[in-house]
């Protein structure tokens, strides 16, 4: 079990020196425009919902990563601004969450749950199917940046394990068979059938 | 079917039931908010509550109704409530089904509790990954916007009560009710020192209430059917109504179950999720969340209530119970819970920052077949100096897995280490060495 077991990432408060380097916060403190003219409705719309802007971090934050697909330097420099914050204070919430990406990821990131609930149900396996089929390992990206492997924590699906999540999508009672449609699938129209739908197991009694 | 009454999955169960507004409604729903906006004062809802004997379905089982109660009397400025809807604890999956197939009954309840502590903003505060279950809230609080149970002027009176969905952004600590609301105003989420409580300093540092889903959800059914009801299930006096158990691990039918609290574990395990997925017997099981300390199969008999699971040494915590089958190995479990907390760990506090790396990299050294006898000194004075030296209750929890497993499981930890001694081969490293 021990041989396939995921490189731990180290702890979040590690993940500000981990993240890529930023030169200077204080320089350009405006950024761009980009997020605020593609976004304007949407942005006001989010720093209205709170009676204290900052509040609007982690939404914009998501914005931009929806963006681009990672929340670059540009981006928080922007969301300083919009929100009257300093970078470092925009850098600061970034780098403590583990779903918003500093780093670009492939189109797909794959993460598996390793913690002892899937641990059980047999998540080392999975990652081993990842590494044989991907040819990666946690942490890594195919070469076509198609696909990004991350081993994580719990993702509250313990009842259905193994599981993982592909973007935005849970992929649940993982076997081999499911795994090796899923990836097709994936690859060919971009999304899957087998994502789990409105959550519910054991499943409702069907109408007789 | 169950033998009981189901309450939180009563709804969800029926056939073609899916969670709209019209759905809710034929079920009976928002009978509960008609029956007291505007007609009973919100005081007399505080105690209903209190009457009803809830306690926090979230982990720490504080009782609802004295919670709010805390809330300074007279204070005229904004108050928040804070729907904690993180379910960061490993093993627990029950607030995500509540969410994605019943939306219309947690808002409710939400709308119910703004009303009664005079809130007139509610932020759930959703973990990150749930991005299905933050769109189907969204969706539901747009309808019930529509047919005005949320926002201005509910249901015509002079009582304003805004929801908003908040995504988190993946981190356990977050669950924790200060760490929630430092992350909701934008910053790290790192707990903060308690007292001042979030009763009286809480977001924006306004009065506020952090209550779990769960207990949210409870409300409708507390309100509408009568505390009395409510308070004859379960076991009563201390721990009432009914729990959704999440049970995974090596059982035939792993998933959400809702019973009455003071059924045994043996009940739980064996009836409702089927017993063990082979003819291996169960070997320990933990039984609320990773925070729980572990328990034998001595404890199957131990009634699912606060007050039984506390005195068995453990606690009920978050209801998210793991069954291991005979032959897993005892230590590489509490390895995996290990890394998990080093992963989560906030870094605010010294003990938990440092020490659960120190605990990690001596427990990985064990189960390598690299350890020496003194390493379990070392495992006991590291856990001792973590607990009860933290902000939060996270550094209680992150010693609970090796601390349980050292009082059950010790002749597994001495074996790998005799193995270690036997073999030889490498040159020892220093006890502790990290």
């Amino acid at each position: 079990m021990l041989a396939q077991r995921a490189a731990s990432e180290g702890p979040r408060w590690t993940r500000a020196v981990r993240a890529p380097s930023i030169p200077s916060p204080w320089v350009g403190r405006q950024g761009n425009q980009m997020l605020k003219e593609k976004y304007q409705e949407e942005i006001d719309e989010i720093i209205s919902r709170y009676p204290v802007k900052r509040s609007a971090l982690i939404p914009l934050l998501y914005l931009a990563q929806r963006d681009e697909g990672f929340i670059s330097e540009a981006a928080m420099k922007e969301i300083a601004g919009l929100l009257r914050l300093t970078p470092p204070q925009v850098y600061e919430t970034a780098t403590f969450y583990t779903m918003l990406n500093l780093k670009r990821v492939g189109k797909f990131h794959l993460q598996v749950c390793k913690s002892l609930m899937c641990g059980l149900a047999g998540s080392d396996t999975v990652i081993g199917w990842v590494k044989s089929k991907l040819g990666i390992g946690p942490g890594e990206t195919t070469s076509d940046g198609l696909f990004t492997l991350s081993a994580v924590e719990c993702l509250a699906a313990c009842g259905t394990a193994p599981m993982m999540q592909v973007n935005e999508d849970y992929y649940e009672r993982l076997t081999e068979e499911r795994f090796d449609k899923i990836l097709a699938d994936l690859k060919q129209d971009g999304t899957c059938q087998l994502k789990t739908g409105p959550f519910m197991w054991p499943e409702a009694p069907t109408a007789q | 079917m169950p033998k009981h009454e189901l309450i939180l999955l009563k709804n969800m169960m029926q056939p073609g039931y899916t969670g709209s507004l019209q759905d809710y409604e034929r079920a009976g729903g928002y009978q509960a908010l008609r029956k007291v906006v505007g007609k009973v004062p919100p005081v007399e809802v505080t105690a209903m509550v209190m009457k009803s004997g809830l306690r926090g379905r979230g982990g720490a089982g504080f009782p609802t109704g004295v919670k709010w109660g805390f809330l300074p009397k007279g204070y005229q400025g904004p108050r928040y409530l804070c729907c904690n809807a993180d379910e960061s604890e490993p093993g627990t999956f029950k607030d995500r089904q509540l969410i994605e197939r019943d939306p219309h009954q947690i808002l409710e309840g939400i709308v119910l509790a703004c009303y009664a502590i005079g809130a007139e903003t509610a932020y759930i505060y959703i973990r990150g990954e749930f991005v299905l279950g933050a769109r189907i809230l969204e969706q539901a609080i747009a309808e019930a916007r529509t047919a005005g149970y949320i926002g201005a002027n509910i249901l015509g009176a002079n009582i304003t009560a805004n929801v908003w969905v908040h995504r988190g952004a993946g981190a356990y600590i977050c669950g924790e009710e200060t760490a929630l609301l430092e992350s909701l105003e934008g910053k790290r989420g790192l707990p903060r020192v308690k007292p001042p409580f979030p009763a009286t300093h809480g977001l924006y540092n306004k009065p506020t209430v952090v209550n779990n889903i769960e207990t949210l959800a409870n409300l409708p059914h507390i309100v509408g059917r009568g505390p009395e009801w409510f308070a004859s299930i379960g076991s009563p006096p201390k721990s009432t109504g009914t729990r959704v158990f999440c049970v995974s691990g090596h059982v035939k039918g792993p998933g959400n179950y809702e019973v009455p609290m003071g059924i045994t574990f043996r009940e739980l395990i064996y009836e409702h999720a089927g017993g063990m997925r082979s003819d291996k017997p169960l070997k320990a099981f933990i039984p609320g969340g990773a925070s729980a300390p572990f328990l034998t199969p001595s404890h199957l008999d131990v009634k699912l209530d606060f007050e039984s699971v506390a005195a068995a040494g453990s606690m009920l915590g978050s209801g998210g119970v793991t069954v291991m089958e005979e032959g897993t190995d005892m230590v590489w479990a509490a390895l995996r819970l290990m890394e998990f907390f080093y992963h989560e760990s906030c870094g605010k506090c010294s003990p938990c920052r440092e020490g659960s790396s120190w605990l990690v990299q001596t427990m990985r050294r064990i189960v390598a077949k690299r350890g020496r006898m003194e390493d379990l000194e070392t495992l006991v004075d590291l856990c001792k100096n973590i607990e009860g030296r933290t902000v939060c209750a996270f550094g209680d929890a992150s010693v609970a897995p090796i601390m349980s497993t050292l009082k059950h499981w010790r002749p597994e930890y001495v074996a790998l280490i005799q193995q270690a001694e036997a073999a030889n081969l490498i040159k020892l490293e220093p006890a502790g060495r990290h």
